[in-house]
């Protein structure tokens, strides 16, 4: 019907929860700002109008009670959405997420389903200093009993919001700031714009997207990190005539990690890209479900561009050099080549 | 609202049901952990925090709700899943972690989850508060009928949880109550020694909710006072939190020795069972023979449910990669 548009992540996930919250009455979003704030990253923007007060419920700066408070509901049969606007403050609310929204499913033996979805704004790169830039993106996938998912572009933040919606499992919905794409942010990068349909759609959990064929090397990265990805292969081609294969898992529970060791037998070559601190992260796992499977796929030692396990410092300078930069990117990608 | 005969003798018999109960559990607990005490090892393994004293929290709250009611247990969850009607024969087989049980096997004696009745745990203090005012948002929403309640301790009121569900049960005015039972003591920790103030229920003025506190450990007095925080939940007039002095006749868990409880203390508690029954029976509402049949009636059930749970199976190794996740496989 209309003309093609393109969006947002930010928008492209909200339109999600626009439609789901007009077709079925039992979602209903709650957290911090999010009625006359529309959420501190766009994430409700403009709900609170279209739905109300009772729909679109403020909370107190009460984590672990409104978390609380979410599952229950849920249990109840109700699909609350809760934005939490930083991931950094689950701190003050971590038992809420890993002993009860998590676990309930599982102590129940399948008795007791918490269908919810929790928002979170991860990342840095904008100067906020360290307890408002962390990915913590490993804190949230290492508990079982939770998904997590992590979209890079807006037609994957739609269709995984759906599916997080509609999902009977408790959904923990990793939204990175900078790729949100909401204007106090600047320009929106714009490889995470997409061209977004209208109608709703869902994406399946735990199914990779491969953004780019190649031959010569395979990239792992995720959210604002496959960005980085893709101007490190643009360059890496460009200079080096270098043939690089990206791989954005989407989902990172569950992990396709299908995908990633096919690409790895194509390549022979991996390196993986992450916000997260390095150690007991992504990146070793991804690493892990490769070699595990099969080392002699792999031609040189995999590579691993993270945070180097560091707090993230606020000045600018130090804090490009512990990002996952695309510049560290290339410059490791060179050393695996021996270029 | 005061109780009748009949919902007195009841009270009695669920306040038995439970002690008969727990009695059986303490007896096969110790009784192949000897000669050394190892948690790992018996039947019952683990810790087990029995309500041995508390019943009457439960037995004088739970008369007040149906059903349609929702209810949160904490991680000394006996009392509350007898007399809100749990099946004795699932809940002695979950203890002994057996396929029957109601988790089969997954929860154990801290994790009885029940949907039919509405009633889950949650071991961590407090925390089951969150969870009860989030049925009571979700049903005030769908202006549905049903309250919620959640069970816990005198000294859960000193977890960040309680104060911020309890302001969000004020702000939104939720059917929600919270029980506290105040046994005087948080693992070894005593009131006095972690506590501001005398009685929490006079932190419901913080919240804007209705607070109140019942002195003694008796079923009567604490259904006349539980119906009246009910009928606020259910008259649109929200929340409250009822603090009933009780007393921890078992220690935190069991192998406690409670040597921290000075000597008076210990034998200033009063046994709820022996009291209410001596209550009934000087008030004309229980005759001696009745009360025996009663203690009969219960002993026996219980004593099925224990031989039920021993003769169940265990779950085999491989269930526990079941249900991690509802529709996500991996």
């Amino acid at each position: 019907m209309s003309s093609e548009r393109t969006l947002t992540v930010a928008r492209a996930g909200r339109e999600a929860v626009m439609w789901e919250m007009q077709n079925d009455p039992s979602v209903f979003m709650l957290g911090e700002d999010v009625f006359a704030f529309g959420g501190v990253f766009g994430t409700a923007d403009g709900l609170g109008e279209m739905f109300g007060p009772d729909r679109i419920l403020d909370t107190p700066i009460s984590e672990t009670g409104f978390i609380g408070l979410a599952t229950g509901a849920a249990m109840a049969g109700m699909r609350p959405i809760v934005e939490l606007a930083f991931v950094d403050f689950i701190g003050v609310c971590y038992n809420a997420i890993v002993n009860l929204a998590a676990k309930h499913y599982y102590l129940s033996n399948g008795q007791v389903k918490v269908p919810m979805v929790l928002m979170l704004g991860s990342g840095g790169g904008y100067n906020n200093g360290a307890q408002h830039s962390q990915s913590l993106l490993a804190s949230l996938a290492h508990m079982p009993g939770s998904v997590v998912v992590t979209p890079s572009n807006a037609y994957d933040a739609k269709g995984l919001m759906h599916s997080a919606i509609r999902s009977d499992d408790f959904v923990i919905y990793s939204g990175q700031k900078k790729v949100a794409g909401v204007g106090m942010l600047g320009t929106p990068i714009k490889t995470s714009m997409s061209v977004v349909p209208d109608e709703p759609y869902t994406i399946p959990f735990g199914v990779a997207n491969i953004v780019q064929e190649g031959t010569d090397l395979t990239m792992v990265g995720v959210s604002w990190t496959v960005h980085q990805c893709i101007e490190a292969a643009e360059r890496l081609q460009s200079e080096h005539n270098i043939s690089v294969e990206i791989i954005d898992p989407r989902t990172v529970v569950p992990l396709d990690r299908d995908a990633i060791f096919d690409s790895v037998k194509k390549t022979g070559k991996l390196l993986v890209a992450d916000e997260d601190y390095q150690s007991f992260g992504f990146t070793g796992e991804v690493i892990a479900s490769v070699v595990e499977r099969d080392p002699s796929v792999l031609s040189c030692a995999p590579v691993r561009v993270a945070n180097p396990d560091l707090n993230i410092p606020y000045s600018r300078p130090m804090e490009l050099r512990v990002l996952p930069t695309a510049d560290r990117i290339v410059e490791e990608s060179k050393k695996m080549l021996g270029l | 609202m005061k109780p009748t005969a009949a919902q007195r003798k009841a009270m009695y018999s669920d306040i038995v049901r439970s002690r008969e109960f727990d009695d059986r559990v303490l007896e096969l607990y110790f009784a192949d952990k000897m000669p050394v005490f190892d948690l790992a090892k018996g039947v019952i393994p683990g810790e087990i925090h029995s309500s041995h004293g508390q019943e009457p929290c439960a037995a004088g709250t739970m008369p007040h709700l149906t059903l349609e009611d929702t209810i949160t247990s904490n991680h000394r969850p006996h009392h509350h899943a007898i007399c809100r009607g749990l099946d004795l024969n699932k809940l002695a087989a979950e203890l002994m972690g057996k396929k029957t049980g109601y988790c089969a096997g997954k929860g154990g004696h801290m994790h009885i989850y029940s949907v039919e009745h509405k009633f889950s745990c949650s071991g961590i203090i407090a925390e089951g508060m969150g969870p009860a005012a989030g049925v009571a948002l979700a049903n005030k929403m769908r202006e549905q009928d049903g309250i919620a309640v959640s069970y816990m301790g005198e000294a859960a009121a000193n977890q960040g949880a309680f104060h911020e569900v309890m302001n969000m049960a004020g702000v939104y005015t939720l059917p929600y109550i919270c029980i506290i039972e105040d046994n005087n003591w948080g693992v070894s920790v005593s009131k006095k020694a972690s506590t501001a103030i005398e009685r929490n229920s006079e932190r419901a003025a913080s919240y804007g909710v209705y607070g109140e506190y019942v002195e003694d450990n008796d079923c009567d007095l604490i259904f006349e006072a539980m119906s009246r925080c009910v009928d606020r939940a259910r008259s649109g007039q929200g929340a409250s939190i009822l603090e009933i002095q009780t007393y921890r006749l078992k220690g935190h868990m069991h192998g406690d020795q409670m040597a921290y409880v000075p000597e008076e203390e210990v034998a200033a508690m009063k046994d709820c069972v022996i009291e209410y029954r001596n209550k009934l029976i000087s008030e004309g509402v229980l005759t001696e023979k009745e009360a025996e049949e009663i203690v009969s009636q219960q002993k026996s059930e219980v004593d099925a449910a224990i031989q039920f749970g021993l003769d169940s199976p265990y779950p085999d190794p491989e269930d526990a990669f079941q249900n991690t996740y509802a529709g996500v496989s991996k």
